[in-house]
């Protein structure tokens, strides 16, 4: 065995460092899926008559759809009856503040590093904490408030500002878009709800944490943002789960609307739990995403740090339908041991001089599979469409795969596309100039590593960007040694 | 310092060293020359510990340790520096967050506290005059898209902020014109003191007007064949390698 393939094998043996579980009283739906739990869910959450209407067309129609298998990934069905489709965590009654969360709730926040107490937190960051189906707390709400910015949970927009989640849920993404989307529409439990008024700048970045704890249990939460004219708002995102031997399902939904001159910036650091060094157990991640740049001048950027789940299929995608509109896509996906994970972007030109930009660094180790698959369409009328797509792979070892479908459809004779793409080895050498300036190969590694991805690392938040960090050293700590 | 016995090593099954012997003390620069072939940068690898080489036989000590024994980072952090014949570029990492992980890291196997930011930044500008070497040079990414002189002169750079016992410069003159190569050297020269020792591999004699050996070697084979001063590079420049070639391979013969 070569040197580089002995660092390998040391350096993908590191362990999931958010496997623990806790026990709590839940309140859970009963196991399988029809019209019944359906309409159990929707009475649990005390939803309108035209909401538990909107689930059942879902449900309808996705019974009609067949599950994709384009995705350059394999995976023993998902059986959709053995599943559990609501878990919450009981509680005596809705907390209406912060003060009234149970507090074992919010120590499991604070064990996964999260605090949500708001004298404690770092300036600058909201955050709603998803736990299994619901929302548990959010933080910073009054603040907020002041601004007339919504950010709370989605069941609570429900209840208290139906007309603007009557007007925006499904806009971006239709309940039969696709057979996840559909089946997230069908049963969706919970997830943050935010709405940025006119010419308001969101202060502080808003973050949703999303933990998967109870077993058998999907999590299927839902995301809108709405962005008003000249509105701005960075929005983080981050995940784990606790490590089972059994695969786990989780298919969200996140819809962005941005109107005239609106900004909105969503970023993603992905950790549900990868499945063990044999590839037995975790997370399946089947997500959409998709934001709508409605009016001119509008720009949505997506930025992810994909580190987790056993397998991902997901394509955070920009429709760009306001002339001068901006979409950007950044993207670092590690995967390692048995992960799979096939994952792009769709940069869809309707309007004139709309611009995009797609920068994907893949990394792949162990016995893992790592696909980029991004689709440019210009239509007939987006005159002067400019297109940049970057996609570089790194490889570590020789059992490890990389693979780019890269799809571009042009409407219009002026479009501007360019697609540039590398493939590349961590090599020895760089690995031994680092060792001889007494550099240990893990940090070596790390080096290197966070180096490539830099570009992508510099779109995120500062203090995302430092747990992002750690976060790509830790997934492939022990694949180099 | 170092001392190396009877030295063998091969690269996939083919012997490159045959039988190395040689003593550096503190203070001393030692010049390793010979054709091309010869095993110069071999040797310079194996005392760094590059894996591709297997040592069959023989002992090498360094400070009475045996840096055989230690990996390779040990031995970067015990004070062997390799300045490399190719330095390697690593995309994206800048040559200051490099430099600081490694100065940090040895400076935790000596047991020294870690240098903060500042202090790191004001021992970076004092050790950048040694080389005349731009700040802006090491905000880029390292060696990425440097010139040859560039690559070379950071070399030095970075031997200065780790402060190494042993230097091994393995042909640093190679690519450079001749102010690079005044500027690398003075750098070498400047950096020379009575605690450290310095092996200068190189082909020609050119470096060894500006860095002066106090003892120069003749690899030819595997095996060093001469030893003298500085009188026998310039001898070799004069004559060449065929001389010492005939003698050798006649010896063998009889």
């Amino acid at each position: 065995m070569s040197k580089d393939n002995q660092i390998l094998e040391e350096f993908t043996s590191k362990e999931y460092e958010h496997g623990w579980s806790v026990n709590y009283e839940v309140d859970e739906a009963p196991i399988g899926l029809n019209e019944e739990i359906i309409k159990w869910i929707s009475a649990k959450k005390e939803e309108p008559t035209w909401l538990l209407e909107w689930r059942l067309k879902a449900f309808r129609t996705w019974q009609e759809m067949q599950e994709p298998d384009w995705a350059n990934v394999t995976y023993p069905k998902v059986d959709f009856q053995k599943l559990r489709y609501y878990s919450a965590p009981k509680q005596q009654k809705k907390a209406k503040s912060l003060e009234e969360v149970d507090p074992e709730l919010l120590a499991i926040y604070e064990r996964l590093g999260i605090s949500m107490n708001e004298q404690k937190r770092l300036q600058g960051i909201a955050v709603d904490a998803v736990l299994d189906s619901v929302s548990v707390a959010t933080t910073f709400k009054g603040t907020l408030a002041k601004l007339g910015i919504i950010f709370c949970s989605f069941s609570e927009a429900v209840k208290e500002h139906p007309e603007l989640v009557k007007k925006y849920l499904g806009s971006v993404v239709p309940m039969t878009d696709n057979y996840y989307a559909a089946l997230n529409s069908a049963v969706f439990s919970d997830g943050s709800f935010c709405y940025i008024p006119k010419g308001v700048r969101c202060p502080m970045e808003l973050s949703t944490y999303f933990r998967i704890n109870a077993a058998n249990t999907g999590q299927f939460e839902r995301t809108l943002i709405v962005a008003e004219d000249d509105a701005y708002v960075s929005y983080l995102e981050g995940c784990t789960a606790p490590q089972r031997d059994e695969n786990q399902l989780h298919a969200a939904v996140v819809e962005i609307y941005a109107a005239t001159n609106a900004e909105v910036k969503y970023s993603t650091v992905q950790n549900w739990f990868p499945g063990d060094k044999e590839g037995k157990g975790g997370i399946y991640n089947f997500v959409t995403k998709r934001g709508i740049c409605a009016g001119d001048n509008s720009k949505i950027s997506w930025t992810q740090v994909e580190t987790g789940s056993a397998v991902t299929w997901k394509y955070p995608s920009c429709i760009l339908k306001g002339d001068n509109s901006i979409g950007e896509f950044y993207s670092v996906a590690v995967t390692n041991n048995y992960q799979q994970a096939d994952t792009g972007t769709k940069m869809i030109h309707i309007g004139k001089n709309t611009k995009s930009r797609i920068v994907s660094k893949g990394i792949s180790a162990g016995k893992s599979q790592n696909s980029y698959r991004g689709q440019v369409q210009v239509m007939k009328r987006a005159s002067n469409a400019r297109n940049f797509s970057q996609c570089d792979s790194l490889l570590m070892g020789d059992r490890c795969g990389a693979h780019t479908f890269p799809y571009i459809d042009i409407n219009n004779p002026t479009a501007k596309v360019e697609h540039e793409a590398t493939t590349s080895k961590i090599g020895e050498d760089q690995i031994f100039y680092c060792n001889q300036r007494g550099i240990a190969t893990e940090d070596a590694v790390a080096l290197i590593v966070n180096g490539y991805a830099k570009e992508v690392l510099n779109q995120l938040p500062m203090e995302f960007a430092v747990e992002a960090q750690k976060l790509l050293a830790l997934t492939l700590e022990g694949s180099v040694g | 310092m170092l001392s190396i016995k009877n030295l063998h090593a091969s690269i996939e099954g083919t012997p490159i060293l045959r039988g190395i012997n040689l003593e550096v003390k503190a203070g001393e620069v030692h010049a390793i020359m010979g054709p091309n072939g010869s095993g110069k940068s071999t040797l310079a690898s194996v005392l760094a510990g590059r894996e591709e080489y297997e040592v069959t036989e023989g002992e090498v000590t360094f400070k009475g340790k045996d840096l055989l024994d230690l990996a390779p980072e040990d031995r970067a952090r015990e004070g062997v520096f390799l300045a490399f014949q190719y330095p390697v570029e690593i995309p994206g990492v800048s040559s200051t967050n490099f430099l600081r992980t490694a100065v940090n890291q040895v400076r935790e196997y000596r047991g020294l506290e870690a240098l903060d930011a500042v202090k790191f930044l004001s021992l970076m500008k004092e050790k950048m005059k040694l080389v005349e070497i731009d700040q802006k040079l090491l905000s880029r990414a390292l060696n990425e898209g440097f010139s040859g002189g560039e690559k070379k002169r950071n070399e030095i750079f970075q031997m200065a902020m780790l402060e190494p016992s042993l230097s091994i410069l393995d042909e640093t003159d190679s690519g450079l014109d001749i102010d690079a190569l005044r500027i690398v050297s003075n750098g070498v020269n400047q950096l020379k003191s009575a605690d450290n020792a310095t092996i200068v591999v190189t082909h020609y004699q050119r470096l060894l007007d500006y860095i002066v050996p106090d003892y120069v070697h003749v690899l030819y084979k595997g095996r060093i064949v001469k030893s003298g001063t500085k009188e026998l590079a310039l001898e070799l420049e004069e004559k060449g390698y065929d001389w010492i070639k005939e003698e050798v391979d006649s010896a063998a013969t009889v």
